[in-house]
């Protein structure tokens, strides 16, 4: 809530458009950091099917395995595939070559969320669509001529890119009006959505995995001042008695 | 206890500086709310201080090294991110108090007579406060680090004949390198703090000299042997100042103004730590986005934009279509801040007993500074440059008006003495 | 000046109130300066338990590993070598480790969880160097072959690391946590069960 109010207050300045290129309205991701099973979802997603292009070389995993309550020994078997307890999460693949590949190092995504926001993700995850005239057959409709395969299709199916016929300034146009399936994915749209959510969620907390602490802490502090402010105000009227 | 203190007063005044300047230190018992700010600013100081040197512990001045440094700090180092926090929050901090500061100084007349060189260490403080920020804003070597120490230092190419090889010297490098980073991280951590200190000092020493100003504008120091006594403050000065004046309508600094300012400052640190605990980005304006990117001399930002302090600045450099006229309005946007106890011919100091001219003028200039503020944000678009040439005329015309028409500006009358 | 005469107590009242709540603020705004000197989390996880394998160690052999950034040691003792214990007993400082320098279950003659393996941090407690390992010819005492000595100061210890009398360093050398995952597998830093 007070987070809300200060960044309605932070809205009032101008704020910087950050996403690659695209700035039309983006789907929000109602992101929960509390909800630790969420976390797990999507930290199982990033460990089978990103890790292996984006590094994670901020983040540890034994901090990622505390903070989300998944067991230590059973986090090492199935969430680890790399190096030893406690060490950062490397790429698998050698950053030479995939630049030779994707055209450039796929960037690593520790604090992708603090830099293009969750809701940019989100809608990032959900907007790959089928495009022939692309080296990898996939495109992105908020990223266009994006590098990156659509890694995910095995769980979505094969996403084709839907227009519609509009009247757009006199003149019949066609219109993106989203993404649809052919349904050939292990989810349905429903469960793609939920588990893109949960990615998303998993990445806006290792961009910066202090948050809940912080927060907490923050309500203390704010309480603590609020008696020190009263303390304060009392005192100062005492001495001001004095002064005509 | 009080041995100790004969003792060490016979060797070193602290009895007496107490006295001075902080016990039987006149102040005028009108202060306002603009009043806090310059203690405010003080304490900023001291957390800016106590929170850098910590982070330096574990900073890495290598650019290799020093993004993720900074990443270590905010998620290995027990508390680190609190630290990293308090600091990057308290920059922010530091130009809403120092630009609420100057405010009150313009508003109140509080650079006027006798006034001119206090006011001078005060526009040194922001110049040192501007560079000391510029380079601290580097040393986490993000992207916006990096491009945008790349476009300011660019702006001294704009010098004719040295302006290359100056910023060759300034970088160190051909570009902006791990050497550029070494030297701004000597002089952000050491070399202009010290500076920075010694102004304060002397911004105070300074003050002290000649005495708070207050929101009357008028002098709580009259000349000795024209106040009767029941007509003085009835409370024990230091004899520096009562030797000289009678002193009207003021208290002593310690304790009226000490718990006063203790109620702003905890009023401020409630709005700090709203800001630290619950938005330390401030929605991408303290923080920007893409400084959470490290430092890639390949792939500059969609869109840069300085920090929102250096906004205004940035505006007039942006809106002026010839770059070496550009770079040379911008700094010209400081120097005349240096100018206004000399361009200022009125006698009346406050705001209050001016005339309605005045009054819009001082209006015209804060509506110029923060729509400049605004437009220097934002990416440049045809619209906006024309908001903004606008604007970067208004802004000087408050300079040019206030010489103009202060010298035999319509005034109310001053009143003797301070009003409630 | 009001009229009001000043209430004192009230006035006493809300300042001691006041420095008292800005006190305690004070106190716990340094909480963070001074917790953040702790090891971080790398250097905690640096600074983790050191897994060794010890089934290739011969009788008599010493091998080095580090834990903490300090040398530890593991040496695989003769019974010959445990035998000299006895002789050095009354030569030593502290003969029965009243000194915690190691942990409950190495409190004993040979400073040790089983006589044959002795593990120590490789530190001389008197200045830091690292004693060297004698083997044989520690001294020329009758039976006391084996033993460490400093080269910095001179200072001895026997083969369970008790410091003699007489030589500059104060206590026994540090017998650091460890215990026997398996047969052949030895984990330095902690305790059994503490993981």
């Amino acid at each position: 809530m007070i987070k809300r109010f200060i960044l309605a207050l932070a809205l009032l300045l101008p704020s910087v458009a950050f996403a690659a290129g695209y700035s039309g309205p983006l789907d929000r991701a109602n992101y929960d950091l509390r909800d630790k099973e969420s976390l797990q979802r999507g930290a199982q997603i990033y460990m089978n099917y990103c890790l292996a292009c984006h590094s994670m070389q901020y983040q540890r995993y034994s901090r990622t395995f505390n903070d989300l309550g998944i067991p230590q020994e059973l986090g090492e078997e199935l969430l680890q595939f790399t190096s030893s307890p406690g060490m950062h999460k490397t790429s698998a693949i050698d950053a030479d070559a995939a630049a030779e590949w994707f055209g450039l190092t796929p960037p690593d995504l520790t604090m992708v969320a603090r830099v293009r926001g969750a809701d940019w993700i989100y809608t990032y995850l959900r907007s790959f669509y089928a495009d022939d005239s692309r080296p990898f057959g996939a495109n992105n409709a908020i990223f266009d001529n994006v590098g990156m395969p659509h890694v995910l299709e095995e769980l979505q199916g094969t996403p084709r890119r839907v227009t519609e016929q509009r009247m757009v300034d006199g003149e019949m146009t066609d219109v993106y009006v989203g993404i649809r399936s052919d349904g050939n994915g292990t989810m349905s749209p429903e469960e793609f959505d939920q588990a893109m959510l949960d990615l998303t969620n998993f990445l806006v907390y290792t961009g910066e995995p202090m948050i809940l602490e912080r927060q907490r802490m923050g309500y203390f502090v704010i309480g603590f001042l609020i008696v020190f402010l009263i303390l304060a105000i009392l005192l100062k009227k005492e001495y001001w008695r004095d002064i005509k | 206890m009080s041995r100790l203190m004969n003792w060490i007063d016979k060797r070193l005044p602290v009895s007496n500086s107490l006295k001075l300047h902080v016990t039987q230190y006149p102040a005028p018992k009108n202060f306002n709310f603009w009043y806090l700010m310059g203690s405010l600013a003080l304490v900023v100081l001291v957390n800016q201080i106590v929170t850098g040197i910590w982070l330096t512990m574990n900073y890495d001045t290598s650019a290799t090294g020093a993004f993720a440094s900074i990443e270590y700090i905010m998620r290995d180092v027990e508390y680190g991110w609190l630290l990293r926090y308090m600091h990057s929050t308290g920059a922010s901090f530091f130009f809403i108090v120092v630009y609420l500061h100057m405010f009150r100084g313009l508003m109140y007349g509080s650079y006027q007579k006798p006034r001119e060189l206090l006011w001078v260490f005060g526009m040194l403080i922001f110049l040192v406060l501007m560079a000391e920020a510029f380079m601290g804003y580097m040393l986490p070597w993000g992207q916006m680090s990096f491009w945008g120490a790349q476009v300011i230092i660019s702006l001294f190419g704009a010098i004719p004949y040295v302006g290359d090889a100056l910023t060759t010297w300034i970088r160190g490098d051909y570009v902006i390198s791990g050497a550029t980073l070494n030297r701004f991280f000597a002089l952000h951590v050491i070399a202009l703090p010290l500076v920075l200190v010694i102004l304060v000092f002397l911004h105070i020493i300074a003050l002290h000299e000649v005495g708070s100003n207050n929101p009357d504008g008028v002098d709580t120091k009259k000349p000795k042997g024209t106040v009767p006594d029941e007509e003085k403050a009835p409370f024990e000065f230091h004899e520096r100042y009562t030797n000289k004046y009678d002193i009207v309508d003021s208290v002593p600094f310690h304790p009226y103004y000490t718990v006063k300012d203790i109620v702003g400052l905890a009023g401020f640190l409630i709005l700090f730590a709203l800001v630290l605990f619950f938005e330390p980005t401030m929605g991408g304006q303290f923080l920007e986005s893409p400084n959470f990117e490290a430092a890639d001399p390949m792939r500059t930002p969609e869109h840069i934009a300085p920090v929102w302090y250096f906004t205004p600045f940035y505006a007039i450099l942006a809106a002026v279509p010839n770059a070496v006229l550009g770079v040379v309005m911008m700094f010209l946007a400081i120097v005349v801040l240096f100018l206004v106890p000399w361009l200022d011919r009125s006698t009346v100091r406050s705001v209050r007993y001016r005339s309605g001219f005045h009054k819009a003028n001082l209006a015209l200039l804060v509506v110029s500074f923060v729509i400049l503020g605004f437009v220097g944000a934002l990416p440049p678009t045809e619209f906006w440059t024309v908001v903004g040439r606008i604007f970067t005329f208004t802004y000087f015309a408050f300079f040019v008006l206030l010489f103009i028409y202060s010298k035999n500006e319509k005034t109310k009358p001053v009143p003797e003495r301070v009003t409630k | 000046m009001s009229n009001a005469p000043v209430d004192k107590g009230r006035r006493r009242f809300l300042t001691v109130a006041t420095s008292v709540v800005g006190g305690a603020g004070a106190v716990a705004a340094a909480v963070p300066f001074i917790a953040s000197w702790n090891p971080s989390a790398r250097a905690r996880i640096a600074g983790a338990p050191v897994e060794m394998k010890i089934d290739k160690i011969e009788p008599g052999q010493l091998v080095r590993s580090e834990w903490r950034g300090s040398p530890v040691w593991v040496i695989r003792r003769t019974p010959a070598m445990v035998e000299q214990l006895n002789l050095t007993d009354d030569r030593v400082r502290d003969p029965n480790s009243d000194q915690p320098q190691q942990p409950e279950y190495a409190k004993n003659q040979h400073r040790s969880i089983d006589p044959e393996w002795f593990v120590a941090v490789g530190i001389c407690t008197h200045l830091g160097c690292s004693p060297q390992f004698l083997p044989r010819n520690f001294t020329n005492m009758d039976g006391i072959e084996s033993g460490f000595f400093c080269p910095c100061h001179g200072s001895r210890f026997d083969i369970a690391g008790r410091v003699f009398q007489g030589v500059p360093a104060p206590t026994n050398l540090v017998v650091p946590p460890h215990y026997f995952v398996d047969e052949s597998t030895i984990l330095i830093g902690v305790d059994e069960g503490a993981a």
